[in-house]
């Protein structure tokens, strides 16, 4: 096993749940460059946040964009290169506040990439406020008598937008993260994954999602109607049971491969242009 | 020497501006150098739509006011120009809905009854510009094998009605004066967006990413239309925030990227155009001018973002900020936006505007030099790749993912040679540096081409500034008045010695811009040049030839 480390320097909080990510993440893509898969074909994409860092802790490919700007540039890499397997991950205000119309296209347009969310339903790097999946009467430091709005149900949103691989993980459970990310990877259109990860620092859920958390038993994946029931049934605010593992998953055809590239010479390209411009006399 | 300009004009919706360039083809044709002004309002039916097509035995870039025939499909086109008509203009109309009461003593007209010649052959509202085109060129003596020519080439769908609307057109007037052929050689007709398209294309663009805004929209459709042909990728995204992201995802793997927009979507690319420049990756963007502030006038014309175009983004970083003056420049300086961009590895902004986007002209490639494609300056994978490596002109090689053993991270974060994030003193400060020191060789490789062109009288004693589309106008007028103009092409970096130069010798320097505050004198004063006298319009409508000789007349007093 590779130990994929960079240089840098790890500043999360001890106890912070992007540690299980970043373990699950290492592990899967040593097991997938066991199976074969060269690991100068991976591009991880993250946003601004504390989840972010993790791309200066794994010594892959990276592209460490802009806060809520990770499937922009993530889709666009996988458009000029399809042969790269491309990873973004991205935090929860990131992905669902900032980004949240990149997010939906994203989904629209089953473009092959992976989105990792990482989701502790709080802003950390900025110091505790509430997020877009905080719930009903977070008080946070720019809602300290409690939040007035509820959260958004991001599998829910997911789903309706044509995402086409819908799991959710948590940062307690390290060998189930390990597999959903796994088949996310290699899942072909998009897949997200959220992750119930927990700040220790200013939202600490450990005890309350290890008492609400079971693994989806006997679900068939490929079921719509089932798998937006398992998304409902927990709301990101009411107490209800929190199902983990794979929600829905679909075959349909990707983004990138609308795009025909046939490669033109620059003499080929001369060529017609010329050919072009004489037609305009 | 001829020159003359027929203005067509109607509701939007009657097929205007197509007749225009109907129009503009057959003369065309006939060896004749166009340009043509489109002035249309921000809706798609009613109001009121107007072509200027004029026409010249040797290559325009502007406008006159002066109309020599004017065809009018409603009473606005006849009312609203009768008095720019000339002494003898010949007037066409639709004598069902247009009253030429007041048409001046001298001018020859011809009526013809278009609604009730639609009718009868069963044919749509929007064929009424067929209907025109074919009265005009039996009234201008334009042969009928022409205007045949003309139909069969651009106006393939519903062929068959069409010529025989155009011929009903034709056979219902008489012959008024003769458009003699001109004998140029024929040059193909282009719009700026089509020229910039195509430089862009020749300069080795693969990947264009766009979200729709006047006036820059039209390099989208034209590339979207030719992205089969010339296997290019054609994106267009959620916003312009995406547009301007997905770009630099595009160069990050290698694919040379553009983008167009106008101030608004430019507003929102300015976070991207910023992370552009911190993670050195290059983007190249067309930046179609508005009158603003905001939505502004979305169709008419202005050079009101040359400030927000050399101080856009936070932080500070050297950019390459353009601003070509017609269709050959604006071919030749989209290859030179993306040369320059991929060598230094830095934000190119290409100004243009709606005259220059939207207006029609000759192009004659002879006019410009050929460049080819540079290659970037490439990692030589002899020792382990870092992104960021310093180099003594600040420009770290590239790589593009997959690359065996090694890794490719960029970072809008400061970051060290490898890309990482850090928030060391001394990493910070020399990394800045070498972000920096690259505007040396971004200004050296400005300096292989032509930054500012002068034309006119160069001894004048009274020189003309003007930059952008106001350059086919301000050469005219110069001309007439014996005045030498100067023109920079290029404005950040800001050619300072080589504006100095072109500007020595006159006594009265003049500027002439399409904005309220005369934003190259400022830029000019911010170098330490002078001019004496500012002409300023901003009423979105260019410069017409005649109205900048008057102008020029006043400022030299």
């Amino acid at each position: 096993m590779k130990e994929l480390n960079t240089t840098a320097v790890n500043t999360w909080c001890p106890g912070c749940g992007n540690f299980a990510i970043l373990t699950a993440m290492k592990s899967v893509l040593n097991s997938l460059a066991g199976e074969g898969l060269g690991l100068e074909n991976v591009v991880l994409v993250s946003g601004i946040g504390c989840h972010a860092k993790i791309v200066d802790y794994i010594n892959v490919n990276s592209f460490y964009s802009l806060h809520g700007r990770v499937f922009p540039p993530a889709t666009a890499i996988k458009v000029a290169r399809p042969g790269l397997k491309v990873i973004g991950h991205a935090g929860d205000g990131d992905a669902y506040g900032e980004g949240i119309e990149h997010l939906v296209f994203a989904a629209k347009r089953n473009v092959d990439i992976t989105a990792i969310i990482h989701n502790n339903r709080v802003y950390g790097l900025t110091t505790g406020q509430y997020t877009p999946t905080s719930p009903l009467g977070y008080k946070g430091r720019s809602t300290p008598s409690g939040t007035k709005e509820r959260p958004i149900n991001p599998l829910d949103l997911m789903l309706s937008s044509g995402a086409t691989f819908l799991a959710r993980g948590t940062s307690h459970g390290l060998e189930l993260l390990k597999k959903i990310f796994k088949e996310a990877i290699l899942h072909k259109g998009f897949s997200l994954v959220d992750v119930l990860q927990v700040c220790v620092t200013y939202y600490n859920m450990y005890e309350y999602y290890d008492k609400r958390v079971y693994e989806l038993k006997d679900h068939d994946p490929f079921d719509y109607d089932r798998a937006a029931k398992k998304i409902r049934e927990w709301d990101y605010d009411k107490d209800a049971p929190i199902a983990l593992g794979v929600f829905y998953k679909k075959a349909a055809p990707t983004f990138e491969e609308g795009f025909v590239k046939t490669g033109l010479s620059e003499i080929e390209r001369r060529e017609k242009l010329k050919a072009l411009m004489q037609g305009a006399e | 020497m001829a020159d003359f300009s027929v203005l067509i004009g109607g509701k939007a919706g009657f097929g205007i501006d197509r007749a225009g360039f109907a129009i503009a083809n057959i003369l065309n044709q006939m060896g004749y150098c166009l340009y043509i002004y489109r002035d249309y309002p921000s809706i798609i039916r009613g109001g009121h739509t107007f072509s200027l097509v004029r026409a010249a035995a040797r290559k325009i870039a502007a406008h006159k006011d002066r109309i020599d025939t004017l065809i009018a499909l409603n009473q606005d086109a006849f009312s609203l120009h009768k008095d720019k008509l000339t002494r003898d203009a010949v007037v066409i109309y639709d004598s069902d809905s247009v009253n030429i009461e007041n048409a001046p003593p001298a001018s020859k007209t011809a009526g013809l009854p278009i609604t009730k010649i639609l009718k009868e052959e069963n044919a749509p509202e929007i064929m009424r510009n067929s209907c025109v085109i074919g009265a005009f060129c039996k009234a201008a003596g334009i042969s009928p094998e022409i205007l045949e020519g003309e139909f069969r080439k651009d106006f393939p769908e519903g062929l068959d009605l069409n010529l025989k609307v155009a011929r009903r057109g034709y056979d219902a007037v008489s012959e008024i004066y003769k458009i003699k052929a001109a004998g140029r050689k024929r040059l193909p007709i282009f719009t700026g967006n089509e020229a910039t398209a195509l430089g862009l294309v020749k300069g080795g663009l693969e990947t264009y990413i766009s979200y729709p805004m006047t006036p820059s929209s039209p390099i989208l459709h034209y590339l979207a239309a030719l992205a089969d042909e010339f296997s290019l990728k054609v994106i267009h995204p959620e916003s312009e925030i995406s547009v301007m992201l997905m770009a630099l995802g595009a160069a990050y793997c290698g694919e040379k990227a553009a983008v167009g927009t106008s101030g608004g979507g430019f507003c929102l690319m300015t976070e991207g155009l910023s992370f552009s420049a911190m993670a050195e990756l290059p983007a190249v963007i067309v930046l179609g001018q508005r009158p603003g502030p905001s939505t502004g006038l979305p169709t008419y014309s202005a050079q009101t973002e040359l400030h927000f175009a050399l101080n856009a983004g936070q932080g500070e970083f050297p950019r390459l900020v353009i601003a070509p003056g017609d269709a050959e420049e604006a071919y030749y300086m989209a290859q030179v936006a993306l040369n320059i961009a991929w060598k230094c590895q830095v934000p190119a902004i290409i100004l243009t505007d709606k005259n220059l986007g939207e207006g029609v002209y000759s192009f004659d490639s002879g006019l410009i030099p050929d460049i080819k494609e540079d290659r970037p300056i490439l990692w030589d994978r002899k020792s382990p790749y870092k992104r960021y490596s310093y180099a003594e002109n600040g420009v770290s090689p590239l790589a593009f993912a997959p690359a065996k053993d090694n890794v490719i991270k960029i970072n809008s974060y400061e970051h060290d040679e490898l890309g990482l994030t850090t928030e060391d003193p001394a990493e910070t400060e020399k990394m800045q540096a070498k972000r920096l020191s690259k505007e040396k060789y971004l200004r050296a490789e400005c300096a292989r081409y032509e930054t500012v062109k002068t034309y006119g009288n160069k001894s004048a004693r009274t020189a003309v500034i003007c930059w952008g589309s106001n350059k086919g106008a301000a050469v005219e007028a110069a001309e007439e008045l014996d005045l030498k103009v100067v023109q920079p092409l290029c404005l950040s970096p800001f050619p300072v010695s080589q504006v100095a130069e072109a500007i020595a010798g006159a006594e009265k320097l003049i500027a002439v811009e399409s904005n309220a505050t005369g934003q190259l004198v400022r830029l000019m004063n911010l170098h330490g040049l002078s001019v004496h006298k500012t002409i300023l319009k901003y009423d979105g409508r260019p410069f017409s030839v005649e109205e900048l000789v008057s102008e020029l007349r006043k400022a030299m007093k």
